[in-house]
């Protein structure tokens, strides 16, 4: 190669090898991967958990776990040899050369120093002291945006939000003016209005400063909308790499397409079809692969897939494919078939029947109102997706309808037309398997002690009424349903993956016959293809068993995909009700306008950008007038800030918290129809 | 019946990974703390276990003529004011203290475990009111609650297991009720109460498996000084009787001949409690190591 900007490369890998040493071996973990990012450019890496995407990270600046060490190639930066540095050269080049932000701000800041400390730390290593390290301090504060950066300075990281944590840990990033800015999975624990800043300004910063970017995610619309070429890594090898527009719009490895099939998108709805998925998984790390590593997951495969481990092609304009069939990668078949029984419209009474829920807390002695006059209802088979930002609200109302934490006096929940009693204590067994949950995390909602037969078993007995035989017909039947097997009954949780673990969660709230099953963010510790399978899972049990869902989730496109009715909650309070495909279509209320204009959106439409400024207000003390009227970009007056609107029918069954009137907002938001990615 | 129903292949769970306690058990006989520690308290447990059959002399034995002999070939560690060998009655000295120490070591962990899940798992005031009791408990030293407690019901080694075993209990309590407060708040325990479990059966089905780790760091620990309160008890004339051959016994009924010259008498005893005492330590801390790594 004797390409003359050669040595303007940023970042180059060649060969790359790593692996790490588990059990006395040395198991691959990234295979001869090639990538080159020029000067200035953002390169994005995708692919799903376990793929090998952060150990590049890691390899560059060589902070590889101890177990870890590269086994061939080489990493370039900026032309020098990262391999070759001695400990002082590599502290140097790590100092002045590249930076790292990771993807929890929380555990990257020492939280008992204050901001101010830490960031002119990074100065005074570069020899400037004293005030004038304050000062640049400060003027990188500014420059990542941080509202009133002299009060932040002086603060400790706990007591800044996540999206300010990153914006600082951003900030030390930058401090050194890095040539290279490796991002992994920044945005990934933050809210989507959150993320939607943070990723405004990395692009802003990009313009500003010289960095290049190796940008991770497992979010491909994130990705899209931030970098200029991308490289999708499976089992540690680079199969597909091209311009980010060219790999969305017209993947070349059947592997980036079953990907992007899996998202829910353009509105797709549970009766619209199912999503499709990858089946099969990731081969282990150190797996012996012969042939092409996706071949077992591929529907295109063919014999000489699995012999022939295909090399790297190039389809030209810098496209690189490592399928044998990439020029027809595209009619990968489904691996679900999308058609389902059509659902039946549902006329029946409501299974669920919320009327004016409060719930206040005691902060300080002050009450916190975490929820504020709900009323909602539910008919049988039916999904009601909450949203909005943390704090809203959705998970203190989740636990109210199961009576984990006991409501104000005042309001009623009914079930079934029978009014529940606020504790759970004091219902009925027959109310208590009525309610059941999915929690976010199966680590933490499974028993780690337990094997998966004890859980469901238990489930069972206590929820079912069951014992012996036909406890044993129905546990076979509770597996199956979940499409687990016999021998996924005698592991314990650890053993299982996260969809699995999920599953067995799913199956142990099905294990009653519930009538309502609270989701809360049940996909959201998961990768695309497998949230994507759970997805179907829950909507195949809902049609067949007519069970109604509350589904919690901050991923717009997975609430539509699933949802029929929509309540979006903002400081605890229903900003806006009504049948989902009202709320998604509009016109909606401007919170939810911004909720929905914050999605990043893989085909890099820029629709309306409504950026909502700081953070939710506390519910201790929330706005007077409307809650929101601190942050809402369509505020009209002075009306907002003395006179809470009421929640007022815009069309039956939808209702809008605003002070602008319906036509009005139909009126300001009609040129641009925001679809969710 | 679904159209995606159609099962899709899940891998075989992966099996040949080691459980989380093969992890330990690995991790321990990978430790050179442990094993050696290890070896340290299976020397002494094998001694009292068999140490009669093989110590040269009877340890009850006494040979007057040959009172106060130094340490020489025929008798190693010398022989005590009644010419019984040193040697023998530290060998089998071993005998009292590695029943009383581990019974009340195992009470204090069943007690200490049953109190401290019911005080994490409650909290409240329950945990309010107890916590407070045990740690008032707490600071009164072991000695002079076992000296009033065998003042009152006379001395014997039933006493000295129990008094001991209940003053180490709120130790144990304190641990368990710390890792238990943490592992309530998981969903496990929230779905445990979906299903409306009882307490009894979330405290002790659930929460209890998952909190074993800590219990039995902690065990190991209070192990060490079980030893170390029984031999002092001992001492002091409490729990264990002569002419039983122990080696708190044995030091306190020579110490006051140190001063003459008789240090063999003496030494040999401490230097057992001692290295039990360490041995223990060594696996306590080999235990939570692997447990923390």
């Amino acid at each position: 190669m004797t390409d003359p900007r050669q040595a303007t490369n940023a970042l180059e890998l060649k060969d790359l090898s790593v692996a790490y040493r588990v059990g006395r071996r040395n198991r691959a973990v990234l295979r001869n991967v090639n990538l080159t990012i020029k000067a200035g450019e953002a390169y994005g890496l995708v692919g799903e958990s376990g793929c090998g995407k952060s150990t590049v990270a890691l390899s560059v600046v060589r902070y590889l776990p101890r177990n870890g060490s590269i086994t061939g190639g080489s990493i370039a930066l900026d032309g020098k040899d990262v391999m070759k540095l001695d400990a002082e050269a590599l502290r140097r080049a790590r100092a002045d050369s590249v930076s790292m932000v990771y993807q929890d701000p929380g555990k990257a800041l020492n939280p008992s120093l204050r901001i101010g400390r830490q960031l002119t730390e990074i100065f005074e290593l570069a020899g400037i002291t004293g005030q004038a390290a304050e000062d640049k301090a400060l003027a990188m504060l500014n420059r990542v945006r941080i509202s009133d950066p002299a009060s932040v300075m002086q603060r400790y990281p706990h007591q800044l939000s996540g999206g300010m944590q990153q914006r600082v840990a951003i900030a030390m990033a930058l401090a050194n003016d890095p040539s290279m800015l490796i991002l992994d999975e920044p945005t990934t624990g933050l809210d989507a209005t959150v993320e939607a800043e943070v990723l405004d300004l990395i692009a802003q910063l990009r313009r500003e400063l010289s960095a290049s970017i190796l940008f991770i995610s497992h979010n491909l619309a994130v990705v899209a909308n931030m970098c200029d070429r991308v490289g999708v890594l499976y089992a540690g090898m680079l199969v597909e790499e091209g311009s980010t527009r060219d790999v969305f719009n017209d993947p070349r490895h059947p592997y980036t397409v079953a990907l992007l099939r899996c998202l829910p998108r353009g509105g797709q709805r549970k009766d619209q079809g199912r999503l499709d998925t990858i089946p099969g998984f990731l081969p282990g790390i150190g797996a012996n692969i012969v042939g092409c590593a996706f071949a077992d997951r591929c529907a295109l495969a063919t014999e000489r897939c699995r012999a022939e481990p295909p090399p790297l092609y190039e389809l030209g304009d810098g496209r690189l494919s490592r399928c044998h069939y990439h020029d027809k990668a595209q009619s990968l078949p489904r691996a679900t078939p999308a058609e389902i029984a059509a659902a039946q419209p549902k006329q029946a009474p409501p299974v669920l029947q919320v009327e004016g829920l409060n719930k206040t807390y005691a902060s300080h002695g002050r009450p916190l109102r975490a929820v504020k006059d709900v009323s909602v209802s539910l008919r049988p088979g039916e999904t009601l997706g909450l949203v909005g930002e943390s704090g809203s609200g959705k998970t203190t109302f989740a636990r109210l309808l199961l009576g984990l934490v006991p409501p104000d006096d005042g309001g009623s929940i009914e079930l079934e037309g029978k009014k529940l009693a606020p504790r759970l204590a004091s219902r009925t067994e027959d109310q208590v398997k009525a309610v059941q949950i999915v929690f976010q995390n199966p680590d933490s909602a499974l028993n780690r002690s337990h094997s998966i037969r004890h859980i469901l078993s238990r489930a069972l007995k206590r929820l079912g009424g069951l014992t012996g035989k036909t406890l044993d017909t129905r546990l076979e039947e509770l597996v199956r349903s979940v499409r687990l097997t016999d021998r996924h009954l005698v592991v314990k949780p650890r053993q299982l993956s996260g969809g699995l673990k999920q599953r067995v969660a799913i199956a142990r709230a099905f294990a009653g016959d519930p009538r309502i099953v609270v989701c809360d963010e049940p996909t959201s510790a998961l990768d695309v293809s497998v949230q994507a399978a759970i997805l179907n899972l829950l909507a195949d049990l809902q049609s067949r068993q007519d069970v109604s869902y509350i589904f919690i989730s901050h991923d717009l496109g997975v609430v539509r995909y699933l949802s029929d009715k929509i309540a979006v909650l903002y400081l605890g309070r229903i900003m806006e009700f009504g049948p989902s495909e009202a709320v998604f279509s509009g016109p909606h209320h401007p919170y939810t306008e911004a909720l929905l204009s914050a999605v990043p959106k893989l085909d890099r439409t820029e629709s309306a950008r409504i950026r909502l400024d700081g953070e939710i207000p506390s519910a201790a003390n929330p706005p007077t007038g409307c809650v929101f009227h601190t942050r809402c970009p369509r505020k009209i007056g002075a009306i907002c800030e003395t006179q809470e609107p009421e929640l007022a029918e815009a069309q039956p069954g939808h209702t809008i918290r605003c002070h602008i009137p319906y036509d009005e907002l139909a009126r300001l938001q009609r040129p641009k129809t925001l679809e969710p990615a | 019946m679904s159209a995606t129903d159609t099962p899709v292949s899940l891998p075989t769970p992966d099996t040949a990974q080691r459980s989380p306690w093969g992890e330990v058990l690995h991790s321990l006989s990978r430790s050179g703390t442990f094993l050696t520690g290890l070896a340290i308290v299976v020397f002494w447990i094998v001694c009292a276990l068999f140490g009669q059959h093989f110590v040269p002399y009877d340890p009850l034995a006494s040979d007057i003529i040959n009172a106060l002999t130094p340490p020489a070939a025929d008798h190693w560690f010398g022989t005590d004011q009644l010419g019984r060998d040193v040697f023998s009655r530290v060998i089998v000295g071993s005998r009292d203290i590695l029943t009383v120490a581990p019974l009340a070591t195992i009470l204090a962990t069943i007690a200490g475990t049953a109190l401290g899940l019911v005080i994490g798992y409650f909290r409240g005031i329950v945990d309010d009111i107890v916590s407070r009791v045990l740690e008032a408990f707490m600071a009164i030293p072991v000695v002079i609650i076992a000296l009033l407690a065998i003042v009152a019901l006379g001395t014997s080694k039933i006493t000295v297991i129990v008094v001991i075993g209940l003053s180490f209990a709120p130790i144990i309590a304190r641990t368990v009720r710390s890792a238990v407060l943490a592992e309530r708040e998981l969903d496990y325990v929230a779905a445990a109460k979906l299903r409306h479990e009882g307490a009894l059966h979330t405290m002790f089905v659930e929460i209890l498996p998952n909190v074993i780790p800590p219990i039995l760091v902690e065990t190991t620990v209070r192990l060490g000084y079980a030893i170390f309160a029984v031999a002092t008890l001992s001492f002091m004339g409490f729990g264990i009787q002569p002419p039983s051959p122990d080696w708190g016994l044995s030091i306190s009924s020579n110490y006051g001949m140190i001063g003459g010259g008789f240090w063999w008498t003496v030494l040999f005893d401490a230097l057992a409690i001692a290295s039990l005492v360490i041995g223990v330590n060594l696996v306590a801390d080999g235990v939570h190591g692997a447990f923390n790594d």
